[in-house]
């Protein structure tokens, strides 16, 4: 009896140890993994793209979505996994150097020859590693009912009639003090959304804000404003000669906003965006990314035709005929070392998101990106409001877009550095020399530890 | 009987053996292996010696900053936990009404995990603090007694129970005679009721002594170590280097060795330490 029970034991160990060793379900064959960076888009992905590609090709997609300002530790911990993700996103050419060994060669995709100009894609040793899926601006969204309301004032303090008048800091400030004055005749609370400083939120101060001083920076010192990003990415030293003008406008963002300055520490850029949706502000920094985060957001009180971008005028010389900043951070990798038939099949995932009726449908209308790709014609661009306004601004051509050069910075230590500091200067404990010297100082640090 | 013992035991430890080598013998090994790498992913690492070891003192003063921050939130914190756990001990051992009542209730936040908790006070402090038109992200020190109170809430209602699990375990006779030889309150605390708790003791200072070192979670949900690392903990200042800096994966993984070593060195003085007290008194 001992007998048979111990032997019984024994066989249920064994049978017992390779299940628990090989735990975790088995994933399909050639399943096309896609780390997405967008949280904004996430369910959009998992409610419809997901379930419209495997029905038009059989193929088994899994979109997994990276929590906000967590993609790169996201990716770094997939990645070793034994299906790792097979489409990965990298934010440019810093991003690229980081991932490269990762990263398959696509210019022989079909992907890769959509792409109306073949430059923006990012290229080392003559292979194209990374392809860029949207063109994204950015700039000062107003609300253009409130502007009007308060160009109506009897008593406004400027000469100007419409917010499309305003072309530069003076007349931007000139606007937005007058408007802190008449906040309780325009029922706002600040003219500008909270300047969202909780961790994870300060992105839309250090890397987008410091996006104009940071190029104009780079395009004076390599005389050209296409070269301005090539110039940031291989510079060993950062002068910050627009910092006067980085907080010029960093001041009117901070005096005239909802929140006393004390508060901003705890706001996220949900709570910006809700400020601005539901009409306590008349102004707040960001792209067209964000325009799911006014239209979708319950009580919201901003029509469609209202919402309107300005630039981010602070002061630089010229700046009138300076257009809001277009560009993009989103590019797209195949992970070299999935399996063959999955980079296979991500490929075609891809060309079928980009080229077919149905993948474009959704590309336009849900995901809302202004593609790269020449499949698109002029019709197919998103409809929603903000993507519009891009686009006009795109084709603006009596002013110009700012690049987005921020692709130049040599580590997103930088940027933590340069959030902290910036918190730091709100709380009143860093003056603002201490926040450009820590913005010159990590720069050079970081770009020595990048092998600049 | 004892010869079957000794014949199977090696089989039925197996099991046992296995999961602790795979979940902790091999990865520490590995850990400390890397801690001498550079790498990406920890599957493609290259040897480059001692030169982690280096960087996570000489790239930025943020590991020392931390910590120092670290020891004085401990050090803080084991003080006012034992304090707190011990005084609710020693007022619901006594016959008062209630009394079950209120060993759940203060026992009660122990049930809610660290994030949860976190974000609470996250609220909480905010709350108080907006009245002044401030943050907890203001000012380092808001968070450092957040992090305090925090604490305290969390982890006194445990230590309470093993305090109260000792001081009912106490002889009674002892406490009579005490009582009999005219021996006031102070004197019974000092000379009975703390040397027979002792053991306790130990465990409960342990437990809140390495609970201090390895705090995570709660530090992450209160503050996310803002503002300019100022209340940022050695585990998130490990985890910050492994994860969100390029090229520092071995730093990050030198700093966690360092990190374990002090943890250990420190418990097993402190052990040290009370187990002598035990035994003498």
């Amino acid at each position: 009896m001992k007998r048979t029970l111990s032997i019984v034991l024994i066989a249920l160990l064994a049978v017992s140890l390779p299940l628990f060793a090989q735990g975790g379900k088995e994933s399909a064959e050639g399943e096309v993994y896609f780390l997405n960076f967008k949280p904004e888009i996430a369910e959009v992905y998992t409610n419809e793209v997901e379930p419209a590609f495997e029905e038009a090709t059989g193929i088994p997609l899994k979109v997994v979505t990276a929590a906000s300002n967590q993609y790169e530790p996201t990716l770094r911990s997939e990645i070793t996994k034994s299906e790792p993700p097979v489409i990965f996103q990298v934010n440019g050419p810093v991003g690229l150097a980081n991932w490269k060994d990762y990263a398959a060669p696509l210019e022989d995709t079909a992907v890769c020859s959509m792409l109306s100009d073949p430059s923006m894609a990012l290229s080392e040793d003559g292979h194209v590693y990374a392809i860029p899926y949207t063109v994204e601006g950015y700039g000062i969204i107003y609300n253009d009912a409130i502007m009007r309301a308060y160009f109506a004032l009897p008593d406004k303090a400027v000469s100007i009639s419409s917010a499309e008048e305003i072309n530069s800091f003076e007349t931007l400030k000139a606007v937005v003090e007058d408007m802190t004055a008449h906040k309780d005749e325009l029922g706002i609370q600040g003219v500008f959304a909270s300047t969202s400083m909780a961790p994870g939120s300060d992105w839309r101060w250090q890397t987008h804000l410091f996006n104009v001083p940071l190029w104009a920076e780079f395009r004076d010192k390599s005389g050209d404003s296409s070269q301005a990003l090539a110039a940031a990415f291989a510079a060993k030293t950062f002068d910050f000669t627009y910092s006067a003008e980085f907080k010029n406008l960093w001041d009117l963002y901070l005096d005239n906003s909802v929140s006393p300055k004390g508060l901003l520490g705890g706001k996220n850029d949900a709570d910006s965006m809700a400020e601005f949706a539901l009409g306590q502000c008349a102004m707040v920094q960001n792209g067209n990314w964000g325009a799911s985060q006014i239209l979708g957001v319950p009580g919201n009180t901003v029509a469609d035709s209202d919402i309107k971008f300005l630039p981010l005028y602070m002061g630089l010389e010229g700046e009138e005929g300076q257009g809001i900043c277009v560009g993009t951070e989103n590019y797209l990798c195949i992970n070299k070392n999935a399996s063959p038939e999955a980079q296979a099949n991500a490929v075609k995932f891809l060309e079928w998101l980009f080229s077919s009726a149905e993948g474009k449908d959704l590309v336009t209308n849900r995901l809302g990106f202004i593609t790269p790709f020449n499949t698109f014609s002029a019709e197919e661009q998103p409809t929603d409001p903000l993507a519009r306004q891009v686009t006009e601004w795109m084709a603006n051509t009596s002013v110009k877009s700012v690049p987005w050069t921020f692709a130049g910075i040599p580590s997103e230590q930088w940027k933590a550095d340069f959030g902290s500091a910036l918190l730091q200067y709100i709380n009143g404990s860093m003056d603002w020399d201490s926040v450009v010297k820590t913005a010159q100082d990590s720069w050079a640090r970081e770009a020595q530890l990048a092998g600049r | 009987m004892e010869k079957s013992i000794r014949k199977w035991f090696a089989l039925f430890a197996l099991p046992g053996l296995v999961c602790f080598a795979v979940a902790f013998l091999v990865p520490f090994v590995w850990g400390f292996i890397l801690s001498f790498c550079e790498f990406t992913t920890i599957t493609n690492a290259s040897f480059t010696g001692f030169s982690n070891y280096v960087r996570a003192f000489t790239v930025d003063s943020y590991f020392t900053q931390s910590f120092v921050f670290t020891l004085l939130f401990t050090v803080v914190s084991v003080i006012t936990i034992n304090l707190f756990a011990f005084t609710f001990a020693l007022l619901l051992t006594r016959n008062v009404p209630g009394t079950n009542a209120f060993r759940t209730i203060i026992f009660m936040p122990n049930l809610i995990g660290g994030i949860v908790l976190g974000w609470i006070w996250n609220v909480i402090i905010n709350g108080v603090l907006a009245a002044f038109g401030l943050n907890i992200m203001s000012d380092p020190k808001f968070g450092f007694w957040g992090l305090v109170i925090l604490m305290n809430w969390q982890n006194a209602g445990y230590m309470m129970v093993i305090y109260i699990a000792a001081i009912q375990n106490i002889p009674q006779d002892e406490l009579e005679a005490a009582a009999i030889d005219g021996a006031n309150g102070w004197t019974t605390l000092t000379r009975i009721i703390i040397p027979s708790v002792m053991p306790s003791i130990t465990i409960c200072l342990f437990l809140t002594l390495t609970n201090g070192f390895k705090l995570y979670d709660q530090n992450l949900a209160l503050t996310a170590g803002q503002p300019n690392h100022g209340t940022e903990m050695l585990a998130m200042n490990i985890f910050n280097t492994f994860y969100s800096r390029m090229g520092f994966e071995g730093v990050g993984q030198a700093k966690a060795v360092i990190f374990t070593i002090v943890v250990a060195l420190i418990a097993l003085i402190q052990l040290r330490f009370t187990r002598d007290r035990e035994e003498t008194a």
